[in-house]
C-alpha cells in the first residue's frame, strides 16, 4: 500500500484551487489523472512518485544519476543494461 | 529490518536473501498497513457495508482479509455495497455522483498514505459534501520501531526504513531512535538494486561500529521530507494511540481526525462503539509481523493458509510478508 510508482507528467490542468490542481501522468503506455498539490513545482516534463493517485515526490534527476554512479562504482550497473 | 512491506516483497521476489553472504539475516517488519489493521475496523468495516444506503470503498487489498465472522468479499457477496477504489479521491467523487447515499473510504494507511486520506476530507469539506466520511485506521512507523526494539525477543540490529513514508516525513524522527537503541537506519528504496545498496550501508556502519540515519533513496526522498504533505496530515489530523494486530495498543502510533472534521469521522457519525472480536482460527500474523516468526516457519503455511482461503492479513495483502514467501520463494528454503 504504501507503493508508489514514478510516471512522467504529459500535461497539467491548472486549477484554482491548489488542492485540486492535477495532471495527466504517464507509467509507461498507461496514463492516468494524478494530484500534484503536493508537489506545486512539478510541470510538464518532470518525473513524480505516485501514490494512490497522488504525487507525493518529484524525483530528483541528479540524485538519481548520483545513484547511478554509486552502482556503477560497485559494478552493478552492467547489470541494469539491457 | 526492512520496515515495509513492499521491501519483503522486492527482497524475496528477487531472491536476495539466498544472495546474501552467511552472518547477514534479513527480519521482515510491520510496514504492510493491511495487516496491521486490527479486526475490529475490519468488523467495522463490514457492519458498515453493510447498512442500507451505506457505500464502503476501500483498497483491494482490504477485501479478503478475515474479519470475525467474514471478510468485506463475503460481505458484498451477501449483498453490501463494497467498492475498490485506487483512490481515495475516486471515494469522494463517488460522494459527489451519488449525494443520496453515504460514501465511506477504509482509510488504512501509514504516513506515506496519510496525506491522501487527509486530502480526501479537506477536499470534501471544500466541495460541502456532507456524504463523505472516512473509517480511520492510519497508523505510523517510528513508535512501531521503538516497540521492537523493546521488545526482549527482538535481535534487529539495523532497519531498512520505508523509503515512501521518509518522502513524507523526513529523517529527522529517526535520529533518536538510531541514537538511543546503535541501530543504524538506512531510508531505503524499492528496487533491489536500492534494496542491496540499503543493506551494505548498514553493514558499513555496523562494520565501523556507526549508528546513524543515512539516506539511499535520496532521488526520491529529501532529508526534510515534503513539508507540504505534513502540512496537510497536520491540518486534518491529529496524533493518537492506535492498536496494532499483534502488537496491541502503541502510544502515539496513529491518526485521528481533528476537531474541525469530525463531521467526516465514520465511527462518530455511524456510532460505531468497540465490539468484542474473535479470531479462532491459528494465524501467527502478530509473530510474523514483528519479525519473530518466519513465514515459512509457520506450521499453516502454504497448506490451512493459502491466498485463496487465508487465515490472517499478511497472506493476501500485497504487501504481507507471508504473500511474499507464498508466491516468490521456494517452500523448501530453510532460511
Amino acid at each position: 500500500m504504501c507503493l508508489a510508482i514514478p510516471g512522467k507528467i504529459e500535461s497539467v490542468s491548472n486549477d484554482r484551487d491548489p488542492l485540486l490542481r492535477s495532471a495527466t501522468v504517464a507509467f509507461g503506455g498507461v496514463r492516468k489523472n494524478v494530484n500534484l498539490c503536493l508537489v506545486p513545482d512539478a510541470d510538464i516534463g518532470d518525473f513524480v512518485l505516485v501514490h494512490v493517485g497522488i504525487a507525493i515526490s518529484r524525483i530528483d534527476e541528479d540524485e538519481a544519476r548520483s545513484t547511478l554512479a554509486t552502482l556503477s562504482e560497485l559494478g552493478e550497473i552492467e547489470e541494469l543494461s539491457p | 529490518m526492512e520496515v515495509c512491506g513492499g521491501q519483503t516483497h522486492g527482497l524475496v521476489k528477487n531472491g536476495i536473501q539466498e544472495l546474501l553472504p552467511e552472518g547477514i539475516q534479513l527480519i521482515h517488519g510491520p510496514g504492510c498497513p493491511v495487516c496491521v489493521t486490527p479486526i475490529e475496523l475490519i468488523d467495522h468495516a463490514i457492519e458498515l457495508a453493510t447498512r442500507e444506503g451505506v457505500i464502503l470503498c476501500s483498497f483491494g487489498d482490504m477485501l479478503r482479509v478475515p474479519g470475525s465472522d467474514k471478510s468485506l468479499l463475503q460481505a458484498r457477496a451477501e449483498g453490501g455495497d463494497v467498492r475498490v477504489v485506487y483512490s481515495p479521491l475516486d471515494a469522494v467523487d463517488i460522494a459527489r455522483e451519488i449525494p443520496d447515499r453515504q460514501v465511506v473510504f477504509f482509510a488504512v494507511g501509514f504516513e506515506t498514505t496519510a496525506p491522501a486520506n487527509a486530502l480526501s476530507v479537506l477536499q470534501a469539506d471544500r466541495l460541502g459534501l456532507k456524504n463523505y466520511s472516512i473509517l480511520t485506521s492510519q497508523v505510523i512507523v517510528p513508535p512501531a520501531l521503538e516497540a521492537i526494539l523493546d521488545d526482549p525477543d527482538s535481535s534487529v540490529d539495523g532497519f531498512l526504513a520505508a523509503g515512501h513514508v521518509c518522502a513524507i516525513m523526513g529523517l529527522e524522527e529517526y535520529e533518536p531512535i538510531a541514537h538511543k537503541y546503535g541501530v543504524p537506519i538506512i531510508a531505503t528504496g524499492f528496487e533491489p538494486v536500492d534494496l542491496v545498496q540499503g543493506i551494505l550501508m548498514v553493514v558499513r556502519q555496523l562494520e565501523s561500529g556507526q549508528s546513524h540515519v543515512e539516506n539511499q533513496y535520496s532521488r526520491a526522498v529529501p532529508t526534510s521530507g515534503n513539508t507540504r504533505a505534513r502540512d496537510i496530515i497536520q491540518q486534518a489530523f491529529s496524533v493518537t494511540d492506535r492498536k496494532w494486530r499483534g502488537f496491541g495498543k502503541i502510544n502515539n502510533s496513529g491518526y485521528r481526525l481533528k476537531e474541525p472534521f469530525v463531521d467526516f469521522d465514520a465511527a462518530r457519525k455511524f456510532g460505531l462503539t468497540s465490539t468484542d472480536t474473535k479470531s479462532d482460527n491459528d494465524c501467527r500474523a502478530g509473530d510474523v509481523l514483528k519479525g519473530i516468526l518466519k513465514p515459512i516457519s509457520c506450521p499453516h503455511f502454504g497448506n490451512k493458509c493459502n491466498p485463496e482461503h487465508p487465515l490472517g492479513a499478511p497472506m493476501v495483502s500485497s504487501e504481507g510478508a507471508c504473500a511474499a514467501y507464498y508466491y516468490y520463494s521456494s517452500i523448501n528454503e530453510t532460511i
